[in-house]
């Protein structure tokens, strides 16, 4: 049987299109609120990435630090982003779930207790920025034991030699960063260029669903459609913080722009 | 855990960069481990290479001026009455901080690799006027990322980075200081890491940097202790050497030369910001028992609340104000080589009320942590017993405090 994640890649492919991935920060601009944005969007997208709020992350941009200072401001606490996840999971809609965050916070609540506690809420994939190929050796094989797919990343400075041995580690899904930047910052590669590379590791590692993400917006969502799935993270976040600025519902803006992100990939 | 004896400290990490198996490594995103290595290779290759180590005591004799001033505290002795107490005048070299040492270096090897700008994080303002300073002489574009807090009140270092053609960048995100620069400045590196060398301003950061750091400030031990030979005719029997600990960048290189001696003989004592004696803020995490986390790239004692975010600090001197501390000085702690301990906010000012009212001498704020313990033992200790302190910064920077703080009398006398 398939994994959730791999089994909504498939569905995408079924329907001729790109897996829409969205990232959006759990707790952000509030629990109740975060826990509507995942409902709603969850219409449009395919694929739910949760980012757990860290307040020094290192290769974050300005609209994603802000949604993190944000949530952490408002009282967030590790406990509630798998009250959230588990409260999504039971909405009728519910999409395959990925953490994404920095590694203290895993370390601080104990590998282990972490683990358990992901799989009893739902999560089904986990991302850790700054927990490196082969750091994250031990780590993410106790993650495959527990049914949770550990997502290794790969970037434009990643050697040949490193992506073989990364993809050889990984599981289901590969996420590649599309340029060297922050989260959120503009694309300064060519698509061309991006898809370049892409259908590098596609030919390395053809049956890995790999997703690329970084740049990803509205604009230039529409150059990468001949692809296993993509992610859009920071317009979300800039989106809510608009919302909150004009004292606008962040929950119906953010889901039509991710009715819109789909459309155009459709 | 134990420390090697033979072997230089910075060279003790496993593979993966961890010493002690634990403090350290590279927890950094995947863009950032290509640069890394290619940062690991070089510095493994140079560090043995007899021209470079030529080359970069070229620099640190004609340009940053060595050695610096090895000298007696002879009315601070007199006035304490107990142990010696000595300095070494480490804000005699070029720029008034230890500081230069490591962006001397740093853009030597930036040079070599055929960047051509290098970026750099600051608390106090040293590490970016060094780097700034470096930078220039070596016809590198320079980029400083400074928390806006910082930027206030060590203006006079902000000045000198922008005379020496530097960009100043603040940062605006989380307390506004050290910890929120250093975060910044590894994003622009993550985002720029093709054109651009990073300089982190202390033994901190994944390993690669906590080692240059550390061979680069490593210059002061071997200088006192050629020094100490010359006046004593030996490392004297009791040596007890006081050094302030923000990062850890000189104090590791405080002690380096001594360090496979017994602790009975030369021991080592790190001098933490405890903050103002009324807060519970502070900036001495290996003190006050902090635990285990990770903070720009390494394991380290890291103040952090108990889901792993890091809590802001609070302490008088920027350059100490810093929630981590060197994977170095966790390892130098969990294996007993040194003893750490703090100051507030006030016995730093105290104590450099006291040092410029005895002797010529003005240590900035950061070492005036570590005169302030020093001088408390030293009125318990023998008179053969060699107390020093490493006066690591001149106090010129911290005028704007110390005024405000203690009257202008203290600033215009000095």
């Amino acid at each position: 049987m398939l994994n959730p994640i791999s089994l909504a890649f498939k569905k995408a492919k079924e329907e001729k299109r790109p897996a829409l991935l969205t990232y959006t920060v759990a707790g952000d601009s509030s629990k109740k609120q975060s826990l509507e944005i995942l409902k709603a969007i969850s219409n449009y997208a395919d694929i739910l990435e949760v980012g757990v709020p860290h307040n020094t992350p290192v290769a974050d941009g300005g609209q994603i630090q802000t949604s993190a200072y944000r949530a952490i401001k408002n009282g967030f606490k590790m406990n509630d982003i798998f009250k959230i996840v588990s409260d999504f999971k039971k909405s009728k809609n519910s999409k395959p779930v990925i953490f994404m965050g920095y590694y203290n916070m895993i370390f601080q609540y104990g590998e282990n207790n972490f683990l358990k506690k992901c799989k009893k809420s739902g999560v089904n994939g986990l991302i850790v920025v700054d927990l490196p190929w082969p750091e994250n050796k031990i780590f993410s094989k106790k993650c495959k034991k527990n049914s949770i797919n550990f997502i290794q990343l790969l970037s434009p400075t990643t050697s040949n030699k490193r992506l073989k041995s990364i993809t050889k580690d990984s599981h289901d899904m590969i996420y590649y960063i599309s340029m060297l930047s922050t989260t959120g910052g503009k694309l300064k590669v060519s698509p061309k260029k991006i898809l370049a590379n892409y259908n590098k590791i596609k030919k390395i590692s053809p049956k890995k669903n790999c997703v690329i993400g970084f740049g990803i917006t509205e604009k230039t969502i529409s150059n990468f459609k001949n692809t296993d799935g993509l992610v859009v993270g920071s317009q979300i976040c800039k989106e809510i913080n608009r919302s909150l600025n004009n004292r606008q519902n962040p929950v119906i803006n953010v889901s039509k722009m991710v009715s819109k992100l789909r459309k155009k990939i459709s | 855990m134990k420390l090697k004896k033979g072997i230089p400290v910075i060279d003790q990490g496993d593979k993966l960069g961890f010493w002690g198996g634990k403090f350290g490594g590279n927890f950094v995103p995947e863009t950032l481990k290509k640069p890394i290595e290619d940062l690991e290779i070089q510095f493994n290759k140079l560090k043995n290479d007899k021209n470079f180590i030529r080359e970069r005591d070229k620099y640190f004799k004609n340009w940053i001026g060595t050695p610096t001033r090895f000298i007696k505290l002879n009315n601070l002795t007199k006035h304490v009455g107990g142990a010696q107490i000595w300095s070494k005048v480490v804000s005699d070299a070029n720029g008034g901080a230890h500081k230069i040492y490591n962006a001397t270096v740093h853009c030597l090897l930036a040079k070599r690799s055929g960047k051509k700008v290098i970026i750099g994080d600051t608390g106090a303002g040293y590490a970016g006027k060094m780097l700034s300073m470096a930078a220039k002489k070596f016809g590198l574009k320079c980029k400083i990322f400074m928390g806006a807090k910082d930027i206030k009140r060590q203006q006079p270092n902000v000045k000198a980075m922008k005379k020496n053609g530097a960009d100043v960048i603040p940062v605006y995100s989380g307390s506004q200081t050290l910890v929120d620069a250093v975060s910044e400045c590894m994003r622009f590196w993550v985002a720029n890491c093709d054109t651009t060398a990073m300089c982190v301003g202390s033994t901190v950061g994944p390993a690669i940097f906590v080692r240059i750091c550390g061979w680069s400030t490593s210059q002061i031990s071997r200088e006192l202790k050629v020094q100490l030979i010359n006046e004593f005719g030996e490392v004297p029997k009791k040596l007890k050497l006081y050094n302030c600990v923000g990062g850890g960048s000189s104090s590791f290189g405080f002690w380096n030369e001594f360090m496979d001696y017994d602790k009975k003989q030369v021991e080592f004592i790190g001098v933490e910001a405890g903050g103002p004696s009324k807060s519970k803020r502070h900036a001495a995490p290996l003190t006050y028992g902090s635990k285990i986390g990770i903070l720009h790239g390494a394991a380290q004692y890291v103040n952090q609340n108990s889901d792993g975010q890091i809590e802001e600090t609070e302490s008088i001197s920027a350059g100490l104000d810093y929630p981590g501390i060197s994977p170095l000085h966790c390892f130098l702690k969990d294996t007993k080589r040194a003893r750490y301990t703090a100051a507030s906010d006030e016995e730093a000012l105290k104590a450099y009320q006291i040092v410029t009212k005895y002797e010529n001498l003005r240590p900035s704020l950061e070492p005036s942590h570590a005169f302030s313990v020093a001088i408390k033992e030293a009125k318990k200790l023998s008179k053969d017993t060699v107390v020093i302190i490493n006066s690591c910064g001149d106090a010129y920077k911290d005028r704007g405090i110390l005024e405000k703080k203690l009257g202008k009398k203290y600033v215009k006398s000095n």
